[in-house]
């Protein structure tokens, strides 16, 4: 990216497209010019801006961790007008990514400890940095438990990688259904993803929890964590907001004084408690 | 810096506007035009105005234009190439007649388009490429707050030199910046020796209306507040105060796509509008005017403060003056002031 | 003002409204909205000639809406303006009690729109003197000279639709201007985008502006828009022989299809 201009992307080639659930793919991206790769580095929680030249940006993060070399992944949902832009290209397709911008999962203060990741739907790209970076440093960490839902098995997104988590034995995998959304040869759970988080999870003892879901998952979650014991600061969540710039100059995605481009995404539970009603 | 004092006659001025044209420098003045008066280029002193008390629009558009091409693509079939504009080779440029409001203005633009030493080009560019040369106010109307908010009619910051008219129709001139020391030196003939002058008695008298650190102090625990809604009731989210708004900055990114090419551009936008915040699933954390309205004051007068050190307002005016509404800032200011401090 | 404030004062003690829409003083001598919901506030009340707001708009304000039974001051163009957005289902008569009130300042009893109907048919609903004298000079220009004058004109626009927001009619939660897809209009302000942006709400206006005048004084830069839509008006009382704002039942000009219209190549 040039010194120069903020605004300006690099180039990026699409060399992997995955079609994680209706209307959700995944995109492995290359840098275009070399010189920009080797001067990127990022960390996990960081997001960007893709876009489609001629249609417009839109915000995700970056979905795949900063130990896996030589490229970087974005997941999203076909919603809008970019997003609709970007479903439409092809590999060998350029496109263009701002970043890294925003703030980082804080995964060298965790080590040491247990971790408890918790998704929901669409909401598992984030943590998927943070899963992956964390376990290409396993050694660091306790217990991993990872627990995953959606509402169909269909929306469940990362299949691949949900086998890969499921046969490691040194991770806890737990993904489950709505119920009415399981087919006949699901072999996990059916319940929302806070029921059988109070079913599965019995201690908060020297745990992180990383949550990140729908709103509505995120309500009901929260409330099994604080009886298990959880403190406000040792759980952490994203925020979403409109965003235009991503580095806090479009004044767009403040809460209160706290940008989520610049302040955020990630959010300790101490911190959203502190922020106005106003997201 | 010391602030040196020059004594710049009416015929130098007019001189000094010929020359700065002859060098190629575009000069940009209010002039009056459909019963309103806005900046525009001038080519002469004539086609200036001096009847005004603020123009109607800010002086903002020098380096933060209505909408900036931040660059240019061009799509084939395999490829995209993106090219940009040099902003090495921007026009210099002469403000004059900007109000000590519209200079200290600057400086809030400023911090928000270098936040955290991220640095907007296009802005510094513009910035660095422009001189200012000021025009103290002598007269203000009840919609001016400028002395409330750090301000007075005849304050030197952000001008790089400040006229002040005296006697005669002869200016004052300050020269305050190392930009305007150049200028000066360059046209030492048309600056003469400092006049014998009490500036004060030329400026005009602008009262206090509310206590500034009332609000500072305060507004930070009001966001719940019931005064929001009150305030906001009669107004109609036109977004008028925030584009004729000197320290507004808020901007849209938007892609202008004419099949093999097009550009991205930077444009005004304002938190008034109902759209401004709404996420593609629909939901609006800002729903309604109220919360607008609040998100509108607070950012100036809380959140800037706090992340860039600096009040998001210069006390100039134009947006009452401009409001379709008569929401008038000063009046709900004043209120605050009260409320807060409670 | 006696009547009307008289029976705003009524209105409220006996709780038939919680909010009164009305004019009142604004700084520097001008005239702002008030909202009164007390029979003690009923004296800040005023109506004179500076008293020209459509008052109108907040009816559909979304935090005026929810504070219960609404009272409105309703000198003709607001009058007009309810019977049109009545007529476009966007109130119910039930839902609103209009205090008419004549250029003298008097009450106009409206007991419902049937009321306000038959007051505005009994007024002079032609355009204003000094508009209808510059839309004749427009009129008496070629086509080109008319081109060059709007384009000098709507080149000035900033695109703050000031113009946009101040207009009751413009009450759509999600304008054209704000759909992406497809970007209809352009964003940015180019000579040619604002044009296409006031001649879409022009047309958008056809058959439904009610000639208050707002979006003329709206505008902080004095663009006349307001002249745009008002010819609409004239074309419309012209080829249609309708004027908008005259009934709460009234069909869309442009958009109704009835088997005795006189163009008969729908047939």
């Amino acid at each position: 990216m040039s010194q120069e201009n903020i605004y300006k992307p690099y180039l990026m080639r699409i060399e992997r497209i995955s079609e994680e659930a209706p209307f959700v793919k995944t995109f492995r991206l290359k840098f275009v010019n070399e010189e920009d790769e080797k001067n990127f580095s990022y960390r996990t929680g960081q997001f960007g801006e893709y876009s489609v030249m001629g249609e417009g940006e839109s915000t995700f993060c970056i979905a795949s961790s900063p130990t896996q070399k030589g490229y970087i992944e974005c997941t999203f949902r076909q919603a809008g007008k970019v997003t609709s832009a970007l479903y439409r290209r092809d590999v060998g397709d350029i496109i263009g990514f701002r970043g890294p911008y925003g703030n980082i999962f804080p995964i060298e203060e965790w080590k040491g400890k247990n971790l408890l990741f918790i998704a929901g739907g669409i909401a598992l790209p984030p943590m998927r940095s943070v899963i992956w970076n964390c376990l290409d440093l396993r050694e660091n960490y306790k217990n991993v438990t990872i627990v995953y839902g959606a509402k169909t098995v269909a929306d469940l997104v990362y299949k691949e990688e949900l086998r890969e988590w499921d046969h490691r034995p040194d991770v806890k995998l737990i993904t489950t259904v709505d119920p009415g959304g399981e087919t006949p040869d699901w072999k996990g759970k059916i319940g929302f993803v806070p029921t059988v988080l109070s079913q599965e999870v019995t201690s908060s003892e020297n745990t992180i929890a990383i949550v990140c879901g729908p709103p509505i998952m995120i309500k009901f979650t929260m409330p099994v964590l604080e009886k298990l014991g959880f403190a406000d600061e040792n759980i952490f969540t994203t925020l979403e907001n409109r965003m235009k710039c991503g580095f806090g100059k479009c004044g767009r995605c403040n809460v209160g004084k706290v940008f989520v481009c610049k302040d955020g995404p990630v959010f300790t539970l101490k911190q959203l408690k502190e922020l106005p009603g106003e997201y | 810096m010391n602030i040196e004092n020059k004594l710049l006659k009416q015929s130098s001025l007019e001189k000094l506007i010929l020359k700065l044209k002859e060098e190629g420098k575009q000069v940009f003045a209010p002039v009056k035009k459909n019963d309103i008066v806005d900046f525009s280029e001038i080519a002469s002193l004539q086609e200036m105005t001096e009847d005004y008390i603020v123009t109607v629009q800010s002086a903002k558009a020098v380096a933060f234009p209505k909408v900036e091409t931040l660059f240019d693509f061009q799509i084939s079939k395999s490829n995209v190439a993106i090219t940009e504009k040099d902003t090495q080779s921007l026009p210099e440029v002469v403000l004059l007649g900007a109000r000590p409001c519209d200079a200290a203005a600057f400086e809030a633009l400023n911090a928000i388009f270098t936040w955290d030493n991220l640095n907007d080009h296009f802005f510094v560019q513009k910035l660095k490429k422009t001189t200012i040369i000021g025009f103290s106010c002598s007269k203000a109307d009840d919609k001016c707050f400028c002395t409330s908010v750090n301000g007075n009619p005849g304050s030197t910051r952000g001008s790089d030199i400040l006229l002040t008219k005296i006697d005669n129709g002869n200016y004052l001139a300050e020269i305050i910046t190392e930009k305007g020391q150049d200028l000066a030196a360059k046209y030492a003939d048309l600056f003469e020796a400092a006049p014998e002058v009490d500036k004060n008695k030329y400026l005009a008298d602008v009262p206090v209306q509310f206590e500034l650190k009332a609000i500072l102090d305060n507004i930070s625990g009001a966001f719940d507040h019931p005064l929001w809604v009150k305030q906001s009731l009669r107004c109609i989210s036109c977004g008028a105060c925030a584009y004729v708004c000197p320290t507004c900055a808020c901007f849209d990114i938007q892609d202008i796509n004419n099949g093999s090419e097009g550009h991205r551009k930077r444009s005004w936008d304002s938190c008034g509008f109902g759209l401004f915040t709404i996420h593609t699933s629909g939901h609006n954390p800002r729903e309604v005017q109220s919360q607008r309205w609040r998100q509108r004051v607070m950012h100036k007068f809380a959140y800037m403060p706090e992340r860039q050190q600096v009040v998001g307002c210069v006390g100039c005016g134009r947006c009452s003056r401009s409001c379709p509404a008569d929401m008038n800032l000063k009046e709900h200011l004043i209120n605050l002031a009260k409320e807060v401090a409670k | 003002m006696d009547s009307v404030k008289k029976k705003a004062k009524e209105l409220l003690e006996n709780q038939s409204v919680n909010l009164i829409i009305g004019y009142g003083e604004g700084s520097d001598k001008s005239v702002r909205t008030i909202f009164i919901s007390t029979a003690d506030e009923v004296d800040q009340l005023i109506y004179d000639e500076r008293c020209v707001q459509n008052l109108a708009f907040y009816l559909m304000k979304h935090e005026v809406k929810h504070m219960g039974k609404l009272g409105i001051i309703a000198p003709l163009p607001v009058m007009r303006t309810i019977l049109q957005i009545a007529s476009e289902c966007q109130i119910k008569e039930e839902n609103v009690v209009v205090l008419g009130v004549n250029p003298k300042g008097e009450l106009v009893e409206c007991n419902g729109f049937k009321d306000i109907e038959s007051y505005v048919a009994a007024c002079d609903l032609d355009l204003p003197a000094k508009e209808k004298e510059i839309i004749a000079k427009l009129d008496a220009m070629t086509v080109q000279e008319r081109w060059t004058f709007w384009t000098n004109e709507l080149s000035r626009c900033i695109k703050c639709y000031a113009c946009r927001a101040a207009c009751p009619m413009c009450y759509c939660t999600r304008c054209q201007v704000e759909c992406n897809n497809p970007q209809w209009i352009t964003v940015e302000a180019t000579p040619m985008g604002n044009l296409e942006w006031h001649f879409m709400r022009a047309m958008h206006l056809t058959g439904r502006c009610v000639n208050c005048g707002e979006c003329g004084r709206a505008c902080p830069l004095n663009i006349p828009v307001n002249l745009l839509t008002y010819k609409t008006v004239m074309t419309v009382k012209e080829q249609f022989d309708v004027v908008s704002g005259t009934l709460a039942n009234m069909d869309s000009v442009l958009s109704s299809y009835k088997i005795d219209d006189k163009e008969n190549f729908i047939r």
